[in-house]
């Protein structure tokens, strides 16, 4: 036991030594948490739009003060004509343009149905598609509050409510996704350079001729990172937390243990990716490539699995990040316990002992 | 025998590192292993420290079969690799610490046998391993490996890249050591430090040329070996080598180390020759033969 302790105590030393792996460590994670958290997101705000108006009437300015009331656009241009509608969108200044046909408010009361056209900047297509949205639900409420009065026969009224995040925020979404790849990069990546570290330099050749047993130099060099990557899982979970006000639901134990769970997981992983790895190098390049892109892409993370084509969707399967990734909205969103997600907590478990079996079975007591 | 060596063959993919070794190395011997670079003297080693599977053939160290006993080997040698394989970040005190805690020891425990070289190094013991002079690295690798009082020390290459007064150090330490009746294996490309042996074997291209002491290696050699130099160094080894008598000749230090294919050389007719050359401050001396000289002519 003194043995093993003082093996670990050296693994601490080399990463509070090393400044590049104290900022992976430490480091990213918090940079990744905020910015996606604030960086990168799917709502609107004060989206720039124009206004064509042809017919100036008591309804359009009734329509256009409800769009610019609203806090997701601002009006920035009123279009006189034709020809300045592609100028302003070339020019950049505006995502939308709003077209009132003329005499709207005219046909509007002689039920002849007027015409507004939107046209969007459809080069960032999921914007578009968000504004178009937007607009379209304004004008919308903005019947129904005109038409309050009139009995409308056969009419049904959809009544959404969006349950688990009411408020869309794509915090939600985020934070379990970066916690899932903060949590691979880290216990991954830097296991498997920290055990090709000795390799390259040499010292897993003193190391070998040693009384240590493979398993005394595995869990010596994956100990620190359980601990530190448990420190850093509760650090994402405060911030998400106090900063972007994501609710835990579900218990705090069982996320905690599931969080155990994907760390060692990722920490197999990182030991069969030394296995096979001679340098440094190598591992950090398998690492990034083999783990990080396969993390962001196929974890459904960013991309829904359901509208991936279906090897896509067969190969997401293999990803451990899918399924923590699951878990992890169900506990936090869902507030779901271990009956709900046992299936999940499951194929983890088995993934995790086919990687330790495997990286023991492929784990070298010689040199190659 | 402390290392006993019965024809080991090894290959890598398509080089023959290892060509049918045997060797044996009596308890309390220092043996070393003389030969030049890529002549197979670290996969040696690796084999005999558990690292490689030999193709064929046996061995053993301490009477522990190296393949089916290699967990015995791994418990009781110390070995110091040609690359030094101490950890950089970690001070000269943590290392010590280090690798007597994976040995199970202690630095108290042992510390007589370090002692000599560990006073050396102690006023550093704060400073990185990273950041010492080569020799201290040396010092530092020998105490690593020293702490576990092993049975057998293999060092291979110990004294490459480490300064000449280093050097003579390091072997005043290994005769030291050899007093407390440990075994040494120890490799060299410098033939000077062969003579500090007891017993050394000469190996190139994976073959073993000659096991023996450095003295009876040294009357192996039959020819007389003649120091020349001249005002043009180049323009001398040319023409020696187109003189029709001789045997060798190959740059010594700073002369040209001369040996004749007959048995009774006539100075004179030389001088003439090399003078005919246009050569000028000729200077022809009889000299002993070192290590070297047995070397390269075994080698040829």
């Amino acid at each position: 036991m003194k043995l093993f302790l003082g093996f670990v105590k050296k693994e601490f030393y080399h990463i509070l030594r090393d400044r590049r792996s104290l900022f992976i460590l430490f480091g990213m994670p918090i940079i990744q948490i905020l910015l996606f958290g604030f960086a990168i997101t799917n709502e609107i705000n004060n989206v720039n739009i124009a206004i064509f108006d042809h017919s100036k009437d008591i309804t359009t300015h009734k329509i256009i003060d409800k769009i610019s009331a609203s806090s997701y656009f601002s009006l920035n241009k009123l279009i006189e004509n034709e020809d300045d509608i592609e100028s302003v969108f070339k020019k950049g200044k505006v995502k939308a343009v709003l077209i009132f046909e003329r005499n709207f408010n005219k046909k509007l009361l002689t039920n002849e149905q007027p015409k507004v056209q939107i046209i969007t900047d459809a080069t960032d297509p999921n914007t578009a598609n968000t504004i178009y949205n937007y607009i379209n639900a304004i004008i919308q409420s903005y019947l129904h509050e005109i038409n309050k009065d009139v009995p409308v026969v056969y009419q049904i009224t959809p009544q959404p409510r969006m349950i688990y995040n009411p408020e869309l925020k794509s915090v939600f979404m985020f934070v379990p996704g970066v916690m899932t790849v903060i949590l691979m990069l880290v216990s991954a990546m830097m296991t498997s350079i920290s055990i090709t570290r000795e390799k390259e330099l040499g010292t897993m050749e003193v190391l070998l001729v040693s009384p240590l047993k493979p398993i005394q130099v595995i869990s010596g060099k994956v100990i620190p990172y359980v601990f530190l990557s448990v420190i850093n899982a509760i650090v994402i979970i405060l911030l998400s937390i106090f900063i972007f006000k994501m609710p835990v639901q579900g218990s705090l134990i069982l996320l905690g243990f599931e969080s155990v769970l994907f760390i060692v997981t990722a920490l197999a992983l990182g030991i069969l990716i030394s296995t096979i790895s001679a340098t440094q190098q190598t591992a950090m390049m398998i690492s990034l490539m083999g783990l990080m892109l396969p993390v962001i892409i196929l974890s459904g993370f960013i991309f829904p699995i359901d509208s991936m084509p279906l090897p896509l969707q067969i190969i997401s399967n293999i990803i451990p990040a899918k399924w923590f990734i699951i878990i992890l909205k169900a506990i936090m969103l869902k507030g779901v316990g271990i009956i709900y997600i046992w299936k999940e907590t499951l194929i983890l478990l088995g993934m995790t002992l086919f990687f330790v079996a495997l990286s023991t079975k492929k784990y070298k007591i010689r040199l190659e | 025998m402390s290392i006993s060596v019965n024809k080991i063959n090894k290959s890598y993919k398509n080089v023959q590192a290892l060509k049918d070794i045997s060797f044996d190395v009596k308890p309390g011997e220092l043996f070393g292993i003389i030969g030049p670079d890529g002549a197979g003297k670290t996969t040696l080693f690796r084999v005999l420290t558990t690292l490689l599977i030999p193709d064929s053939g046996n061995a053993t160290v301490s009477n522990f079969d190296i393949i089916t006993d290699f967990k015995s080997i791994r418990n009781s040698v110390g070995y110091m690799p040609g690359k030094f394989s101490l950890y950089q970040d970690l001070t000269v005190e943590e290392n010590l610490n280090f690798f007597a805690n994976i040995f199970k020891t202690s630095i108290q425990e042992n510390y007589d046998l370090i002692k000599d070289i560990y006073v050396q190094i102690e006023p550093f013991k704060n400073r990185r391993a990273g950041k010492l002079s080569g020799g201290m690295k040396q010092k530092l690798a020998l105490c690593c490996a020293l702490i576990h009082k092993p049975t057998v020390l293999f060092l291979d290459e110990p004294t490459t890249g480490v300064d000449p007064v280093s050097r003579k150090e390091f072997w005043n330490m290994l005769k030291r050591l050899q007093l407390t009746g440990l075994t040494i294996l120890v490799s060299t490309p410098y033939m000077d430090e062969a003579a500090l042996c007891d017993r050394i074997a000469f190996i190139q291209n994976g073959s073993i040329l000659e096991i023996d002491t450095p003295n009876a290696i040294l009357n192996h050699f039959s020819k007389k070996i003649y120091n020349i130099s001249a005002d043009n160094m180049y323009q001398l080894i040319e023409s020696l080598k187109a003189y029709e008598h001789t045997y060798s000749a190959y740059p010594f230090g700073e002369c040209i180390h001369y040996s004749d294919k007959r048995t009774d050389l006539k100075i004179n007719e030389l001088y003439e020759f090399l003078k005919l050359k246009g050569l000028d401050h000729i200077i022809i001396d009889q000299t002993k033969p070192s290590i070297e000289d047995t070397f390269m002519a075994l080698a040829n």
